[in-house]
């Protein structure tokens, strides 16, 4: 073989490995993509079955049930609310008529299994995502009343 | 009246910094030695007025001047002095301040220790440095002035995020910012040794001490950073990829792979190219990683700022950094020879391929950090990237850079003979696969992927272990950078073991416990005694007392708390931590339970050999150290 055709061979065989791992990167970064999701846009059931997404809002008042490490609330958005399952230590600010995400599964009964609560860092903080839901529910409300 | 000055003497700083990075710059056409000569005194003037301004800041936290805005926002009378500093740096001007100050800082050091150099050089250096400095500080002084007034003053300062409340995190953002603000000086040379049309092996050799540095500094911000996260945030996590996280990790990545390519570059004249790229990307993720922390896009305990202005001029500024300095690079870089032939299996060639598998892991990194921020930017819906792709898509980047380390460090300079390398080899490979084989006898579970971990670390060790053994058998003074290249190489193989054996063993325990109660872990028993309320000085406390025992005989006693913040009646965990070479036991106190007796959650970590991260750290770090203290470089300073 002469070294033109060697160093051709080579390069293409870089190009063959680096096509391969941007592949699997993407693979593995379309499967990993987490959504999120209103509670209407769940309780309207736009929200995957069986793939881990985001929910998020308000805690309701007086919706928190706890039974050892097994926790149970209400989140809601002041138009929908989706019941969620938790099982673990809750972060240090969770609280009734906070904000809060979570992330998890829904189950067959449309209840949401979370695996995980997020913690955050400031009292006053309303996570992103959460006011997200609050806005679009008081901007569907709005819409609602405009209505005749 | 001092806070007054300060601000005057940082619009002074501005002003000199333009002229820094005009003059000198303009003088290198139509070589004009006389403008060219204003660099240094400029950059001296330019660092003392910076610092002055810092000062009047950092007196006026320590004396509680709640008139000044910035600090009635981060300080309170009740913090204790050495956070109060801290408080100057634990928001989003401040923290800008330190930042300029760094530059200011390395500009001098630049200055100082650069007399060697020729004056052309250095004059561009300080330059570049300089239109740097101008851009940030126009920044500062256009929309994140610190030294704002704010009227009435207030009668107390709103505190300081008890999270930031900590011994690691006094150093930690210094530590970084230096790390970050360091690759700015590598970046310099690249554009100097581009205007300058030569991009030959010299500005390599001059930048090679300076980013070895940055890099020091910045492994150290990092690994304080995941200590800190590990200790203080009560779940016992140490990295979470989260997006300020890698915001540090991009830059450190590059800068990993910059160090080795400059190498190439100064020792054997090839990679001249790459070397430039490299350094503009470690520059650009470092301003990039500024952007993303500071412009309130990310929210987290890092995100301060919550006004866009500052965002997009902190996104202009990265494009016109990033925009100029590769339109300079197309029109130079062809110019740059390739230097030299490299064999396919070469020093060289497994040097490139490192490098590039770094650049493609530090992409990855990016589009798992950055996409979710542009399809929200878009309006396209809001998602996240899970941990899960950060750990599928490193993990198997990072394995063949880790495998490359030993036969990289063995084989010859531009062609290696296969045969001569896998004898040399064979010790490593035998002896890695030996200790994999082990781990199945040794502990009770086992995994592939321990196995590789476990098999990884001992090919390196061995690997240098080897090089080392050649070493003596040559002649020659041996000098220190040869034993920081393996004590830096040693702590990629402790944190290998770190990673795999916290990975693959740690055991979490969430349970209630009334008074008396016990929960174990293997050999290791936790009893709950008695939970008191103590006061600390700005915070009330339930403070509990967990007795570890193993096999029965007590081996500490920790001392959980919650804490809860009288400024902002924020609950607070604080982890108690028992720490040893092998093993950590951690111990984390929730929420109190009303019944009865009363009961509270608790949360229990085994944690096996944790603290290998941060050691595996700290060797690099002291490796990057010894690295630098080289004769070579002392010798070309004088």
């Amino acid at each position: 073989m002469k070294p033109r055709h060697q160093r051709f061979l080579w390069i293409f065989a870089g190009v063959a490995v680096l096509a391969i791992a941007g592949m699997f990167v993407l693979n593995a970064f379309q499967s990993n993509l987490v959504f999120f999701f209103t509670p209407t846009q769940v309780s309207k059931g736009e929200a995957p079955q069986g793939r881990a997404f985001r929910v998020g809002g308000m805690v309701k008042e007086g919706s928190l049930k706890k039974d050892g490490e097994k926790v149970e609330f209400v989140v809601t958005d002041t138009l929908n609310e989706i019941p969620v399952f938790f099982q673990g230590l809750l972060p240090d600010l969770f609280k009734e008529g906070k904000g809060v995400v979570a992330q998890g599964k829904l189950n067959a009964q449309n209840q949401f299994m979370a695996a995980e609560v997020l913690a955050k860092h400031d009292e006053n903080y309303m996570p992103p995502e959460a006011k997200h839901a609050m806005d679009q529910a008081q901007a569907a409300k709005a819409a609602q009343t405009l209505k005749p | 009246m001092i806070v007054e000055l300060g601000h005057f003497a940082l619009i002074l700083a501005a002003c000199v910094a333009l002229l820094q990075g005009v003059l000198p710059l303009a003088g290198t056409w139509g070589d004009r030695q006389r403008w060219q000569s204003l660099a240094r005194p400029a950059a001296t003037l330019q660092f003392l007025l910076i610092a002055a301004s810092f000062a009047a800041l950092a007196n006026a936290a320590l004396t509680n001047d709640f008139s000044v805005k910035y600090v009635a926002n981060h300080s309170n009378s009740l913090l204790p002095a050495a956070y109060q500093l801290a408080s100057v740096w634990g928001g989003h001007e401040g923290s800008l301040l330190l930042w300029v100050l760094m530059l200011a800082g390395w500009t001098v050091a630049v200055a100082w220790f650069s007399r060697s150099l020729p004056q052309v050089m250095v004059a561009r250096v300080i330059g570049v440095l300089g239109l740097i400095s101008t851009g940030f500080l126009t920044f500062i002084l256009t929309t994140s002035s610190p030294f704002e007034r704010l009227l009435p003053a207030a009668a107390d300062g709103r505190d300081l995020n008890p999270l930031l409340q900590d011994p690691g995190l006094v150093i930690h953002p210094p530590m970084l910012y230096m790390g970050y603000v360091g690759f700015s000086v590598a970046f310099a040379f690249a554009i100097a040794a581009m205007l300058s049309g030569r991009l030959d092996a010299a500005w390599a050799r001059w930048s090679r001490p300076w980013t070895v540095v940055a890099w020091v500094f910045m492994t150290a911000g990092i690994g304080l950073g995941s200590w800190w996260a590990y200790y203080e945030l009560g779940w016992g996590g140490w990295w979470f990829w989260d997006p300020v996280e890698n915001a540090s990790l991009m830059p450190w990545l590059f800068g990993t792979a910059l160090i080795h390519a400059l190498m190439v570059t100064d020792k054997r004249g090839g990679f001249k190219a790459w070397s430039v790229l490299l350094a503009i990307g470690a520059f650009s993720l470092s301003l990039l990683g500024t952007f993303l922390v500071r412009s309130g896009v990310l929210t987290s305990v890092h995100a301060f700022a919550a006004d866009p202005k500052r965002g997009v001029f902190v996104l202009l500024f990265l494009a016109v950094v990033v925009g100029s300095s590769l339109t300079l690079f197309a029109l130079r870089a062809p110019k740059a020879t390739l230097g030299g032939k490299i064999g396919l299996v070469s020093r060289e060639s497994m040097l490139l391929i490192n490098s590039v598998l770094l650049v493609v892991a530090t992409g990855a990194v990016l589009l798992g950090t950055v996409y979710p921020l542009v399809v929200d930017a878009l309006n396209l819906g809001k998602l996240s990237v899970g941990a899960p792709y950060f750990n599928t898509v490193f993990v198997p980047l990072m394995v063949p850079v880790v495998f490359l380390m030993v036969p990289g460090g063995i084989a010859h300079w531009r062609e290696a003979r296969w045969a001569e390398l896998s004898r040399r080899l064979r010790v490593p490979a035998i002896g890695a696969v030996l200790a994999a084989g082990l781990m199945p006898f040794v502990m009770e579970t086992w995994s592939w992927s321990g196995l590789m971990g476990i098999a990884l670390a001992t090919w390196v060790v061995l690997g240098l272990l080897l090089q080392i053994v050649d070493r003596f058998q040559k002649p020659g003074r041996i000098p220190i950078s040869f034993w920081g290249m393996h004590l830096a190489h040693l702590g990629i193989a402790v944190v290998v073991v770190g990673i795999t054996m916290v990975k693959g063993y740690e055991v979490e325990r969430d349970v209630r416990m009334a008074k008396g109660d016990t929960v174990s872990i293997g050999p290791y028993s936790f009893e709950l005694g008695p939970v008191m309320e103590v006061t600390g000085p700005n915070y009330k406390a339930a403070r509990a007392e967990v007795k570890v025992t193993k096999n029965g005989s007590t081996i500490e006693i920790l001392h959980p708390e919650k804490r809860r913040y009288f400024s902002s009646a924020m609950p607070m965990t604080e982890a108690a931590i028992d720490s040893g070479l092998f093993r950590d036991l951690y111990v984390s106190l929730g929420e109190a339970i009303e019944s009865d007796p009363p009961q509270w959650s608790v949360r229990v970590f085994y944690k096996p050999f944790v603290s290998w991260l941060w050691a595996g750290a700290l060797l690099m770090v002291l490796g990057g150290i010894l690295a630098v203290c080289d004769r070579r470089y002392r010798k070309a300073e004088k």
